[in-house]
């Protein structure tokens, strides 16, 4: 039966970046994640920003968290390797109930310690991005954007890399404590596991496991959102996030954001579901989109639309009167060996490291921890070729002429990437998987020139056989067998 | 820095019938640069009959048909770099490939011929509603699987479109044992040739479903269901005439784009209409010595056709080549009513032509008419006119004149 020191419920960015956090001390780590990839879901499934802190209650864990994660993520980035850009955000105006809203959120932000805010004209705007809506805005320096995707993959195999065990399709079922007080964990069809502590950050499920650890009482409520992704054509014109200014309750409507590799997300907009991992997008909230992502971004139009998503932030709200609350990272005597995470959701991606480093203290109140001398915080992703100079491209086909071999056409991804993404250290095998590592299908194609190729290659590297072959999470099996038996090709 | 005579884009069935022509024409130093392992293009997954039906008066497949202007440029030595990849294409005709054999190229040309063919629209750009399992497949994805990797995709399958390659694809899922339980159309009418219709369709009792769509995709992991609902003419589902189609794959047939990522990166601008270049009759874009033909200038509906296109395109590149120089043509083509494209978009006034066009819906009984400057130049009467049929009409030079624009339109 595989034994940690300490084992985390769920491998998203929270997971990850407390699994990294805690390979800094002699503790072996394990991971239970029970979808096919780090960032199927909450983490993967968000706009990428890097938030500033400005937008939550003053002295919050929300405004604390995003303004000391806000800060260190420069180094951070260039610690683990993956794209960021520091490009501040727009937070725009059109009436004079606008104007007080975003005058008392400039104040809420520098008593949150947020640096730099100011209101600016559209004199200002146009000098910024004039493909922004609005008459007025607010600008906000320290604002980012990332790869949500790649981070959380950091993460997590910069956790490995110090000896972090990750265990994929692996879904927590049952819990109980044994008599000395050794945690054992059930799962769907993994068998058992065991630890001397158990971390819930099982995201849109962290109720049900804080109350199958033992903490009954909270509700999580998932708010769906839906986006659109445009065509690096419309990403031309976005070169800073543009959000409107904030409705009475406090929340942003939809917004134009540019992504790091140059596409724009227009989303999300904002509903409460029952079900949080129904990821499907309705007519609807399309329609919506498109009008009110529009009133953001001058350029939002059909002819750019390449791809539509969706998430779930999971709010953790007031039972009884469903009011939205802070999140939560707690330890109780009473439950002994238990770190509980609930409700970690938006601004979760810009937090993870500061909840991670909360996490690890709430473990050294009851243990002392010796540093690991090995950890290294460095991570390396794989080599990009597109974006490259001419003398760098040349010079990486001569060292592995797979980097010639262009397999993904529209995001310019070379064979050699994608064998790389296959080898991964989580061991992860999708077809999504290697769309995330490398962004090999995601361009507008949408993978009409190079799935064929990518899904050819996993079966050569991995020695999948036809019907194995999956796009993403549990059964999504892409084949159903040989055309003819017997006569593979 | 290598230098080149001419570099085509594309060894598919346009640059293969662009490089036998140059050839033909004198011109030697000719290098085509293709992406796949081999030459032939899409022709390679096309296995049905019915190409070359005009050129051959034969009726091939499409890797016999693309096998005959292979073994042709092997006769003639013309050079093709395969598993090579145009990534840049700049005004001044430098041209940019990788490959693993040749590394990193910059090859000077002093032609450069755009065939790159055309790329599928997908799912995403539709925004079909719902969610996004496996099981969703272009019917060009689709085809290259079973046809080139012996890989079945599914057994209940449901086809939105009626474009060929959909058509195409109904009828071999049907004959390697899947149950195709529908073609979904969002037109009044099909995308596709009649001809693929009768014995796609038809000959396996395939229903087809006009002014209807897929206006939702279920299933987590694999596709589970799609709900379709009829239309009405502004392609709105009407509501109350959902219903659900239990199937494990749906495949899209849903238009076809010029592969133009290259073209615009050289600075060229794309007509909206067509999603090709703005070309003149000589094939020539708005940059001097950079051509295009096939289906990067506009969708074609026979290979037959984009071959002829393609050697119209070596005739003018090579006297381009020769001359160094092609007459200027400041007549613009103008597409009047009913008319969805024509190619090309600018004349000289002093030289035969080809006028390549669409109709923009089915008409009846009506006659495709050119102009200049209000004179009739040509008046086609046509019986039947369909937006899956590609019009060609030949204009003479001794009926141009070089003063006024020249005019298209159905009456």
């Amino acid at each position: 039966m595989p034994s940690y020191d300490v084992i985390i419920i769920g491998g998203g960015v929270i997971g990850s970046a407390i699994a990294r956090e805690l390979t800094r001390y002699r503790l072996s780590v394990g991971v239970l994640e029970k979808e096919s990839d780090v960032c199927t879901q909450t983490s993967g499934r968000n706009t990428g920003m890097l938030h500033a802190g400005f937008l939550y209650k003053t002295g919050s864990l929300k405004a604390q968290c995003a303004v000391e994660g806000n800060l260190e993520f420069d180094a951070v980035a260039k610690e683990l390797d993956v794209p960021f850009k520091r490009t501040g955000k727009l937070i725009v105006g059109f009436t004079e109930e606008h104007r007080e809203r975003l005058l008392t959120m400039i104040e809420r932000g520098k008593a949150n310690g947020v640096p730099g805010m100011e209101l600016i004209d559209r004199k200002r705007m146009d000098e910024i991005d004039p493909s922004a809506g609005g008459n007025f805005a607010i600008y906000c320096p320290t604002s980012g954007i990332l790869d949500p995707f790649l981070y959380t993959i950091a993460l997590a195999e910069n956790a490995v890399q110090n000896g972090a065990a990750y265990h994929l399709y692996t879904k927590v079922t049952g819990h109980e404590v044994l008599a000395d007080g050794t945690h054992l964990l059930h799962t769907d069809g993994k068998g058992d596991f065991t630890c001397r502590w158990v971390i819930n950050s099982a995201g849109l499920h962290s109720a049900e496991i804080s109350e199958m650890l033992g903490i009954p009482g909270y509700k999580i409520q998932p708010v769906k959102g839906e986006y659109f992704v445009l065509d690096k054509k419309a990403g031309v014109y976005a070169k800073i996030p543009v959000y409107p200014a904030p409705t009475p309750k406090n929340t942003f409507d939809t917004h134009a954001t540019p992504t790091v590799d140059g596409n724009v997300l227009v989303g999300p907009n904002s509903f409460n579901v029952d079900d949080g991992e129904d990821y499907s997008v309705r007519q609807v909230g399309m329609d919506g989109l498109q009008e009110s992502g529009a009133r953001m971004f001058k350029h939002m139009k059909r002819d750019y639309y390449i791809r539509t998503f969706a998430g779930a932030r999971p709010k953790r709200v007031d039972p009884e009167t469903g009011e939205i609350q802070d999140f939560l990272i707690e330890r109780r005597d009473e439950v002994p060996g238990v770190i509980n995470l609930v409700g970690i959701e938006s601004p979760g991606l810009t937090s993870a490291l500061p909840i991670a480093r909360r996490v690890v203290k709430l473990l050294e109140e009851k243990e002392s921890l010796t540093p690991n001398p090995s950890f290294n915080p460095v991570r390396r992703g794989i080599r990009r070729f597109h974006g490259l100079s001419a003398e760098e491209q040349a010079e990486l086909i001569r060292e592995n002429p797979d980097y010639g071999e262009i397999v993904c056409r529209c995001e310019t991804v070379t064979r050699a990437e994608i064998i790389a993404a296959i080898h991964n250290p989580l061991g992860v095998c999708t077809v999504n998987g290697i769309k995330v590592r490398t962004r090999a299908s995601m361009g507008r194609c949408q993978g009409g020139y190079c799935e064929t190729r990518i899904t050819a290659l996993i079966r050569e590297e991995l020695g999948k056989a036809v019907p194995d072959v999956r796009l993403g999470s549990g059964d999504s099996y892409m084949f159903t067998g040989y055309v003819r038996e017997g006569e593979q090709a | 820095m290598i230098k080149r005579q001419a570099v085509i884009v594309g060894g598919g069935p346009a640059g293969l019938a662009a490089a036998l022509r140059m050839k033909e024409n004198g011109i030697d130093d000719i290098l085509i640069l293709e992406r796949e392992h081999l030459p032939g293009g899409i022709l390679r997954q096309c296995i049905h009959d019915g190409f070359g039906l005009t050129r051959f008066e034969e009726s091939l497949s499409g890797p016999e048909y693309a096998q005959r202007f292979i073994d042709r440029a092997n006769e003639a030595g013309i050079e093709c770099w395969t598993d090579c990849t145009v990534l840049d294409v700049s005004k001044d005709k430098v041209v940019t490939a990788v490959s693993k054999v040749h590394g990193f190229l910059q090859i000077s040309a002093q032609a450069v011929l755009l065939t790159m063919g055309c790329r599928e629209r997908t799912r995403g750009a539709l925004a079909t509603p719902g969610t996004r399992p496996s099981g969703v497949y272009t019917a060009g994805v689709a085809q290259a699987y079973i046809n080139l990797q012996n890989i079945m995709v599914g057994k209940e399958v449901v086809i939105l479109g009626s474009g060929d390659i959909g058509l195409i694809m109904a009828r071999r899922l049907t004959l390697e044992g899947a149950h195709v339980k529908g073609v979904y159309e969002v037109q009044p009418y099909p995308n596709g040739l009649p001809r693929n219709i009768e014995q796609c369709l038809n000959d396996y009792h395939i229903p087809l479903h006009l002014s209807h769509t897929v206006i939702e995709i279920r299933g987590r992991e694999r596709l589970s269901s799609v709900v379709v609902a009829a239309c009405d003419e502004h392609f709105r589902p009407i509501p109350g005439t959902e219903e659900e189609i239990p199937c494990d794959t749906l495949i899209l047939s849903v238009g076809l784009i010029p592969e133009n990522e290259l073209t615009l990166g050289a600075g060229i601008e794309l007509d909206p209409r067509t999603r090709g270049a703005f070309v003149d009759e000589n094939c020539q874009t708005a940059v001097p010595g950079i051509f295009a033909a096939g289906n990067v200038l506009h969708v074609h509906d026979l290979v037959d056709f984009v071959s002829l296109e393609a050697e119209a395109l070596a005739d003018s590149a090579a006297r381009y080549l020769k001359e160094g120089g092609l007459t200027p043509c400041p007549l613009t083509v103008v597409a009047g009513s009913d008319v969805g494209h024509v190619i090309p978009q600018k004349v000289s006034g002093t030289k035969d032509f080809t006028l390549w066009l669409r109709v923009r819906r089915p008409l009846n009984g009506v006659s495709v008419v050119v102009r200049q400057g209000g004179r009739e130049l040509l008046r086609k009467k046509m019986r039947k006119a369909l937006p899956a049929e590609m019009i060609q009409l030949s204009i003479k030079a001794q009926k141009l004149t070089q003063d006024a624009d020249v005019e298209v339109s159905v009456e």
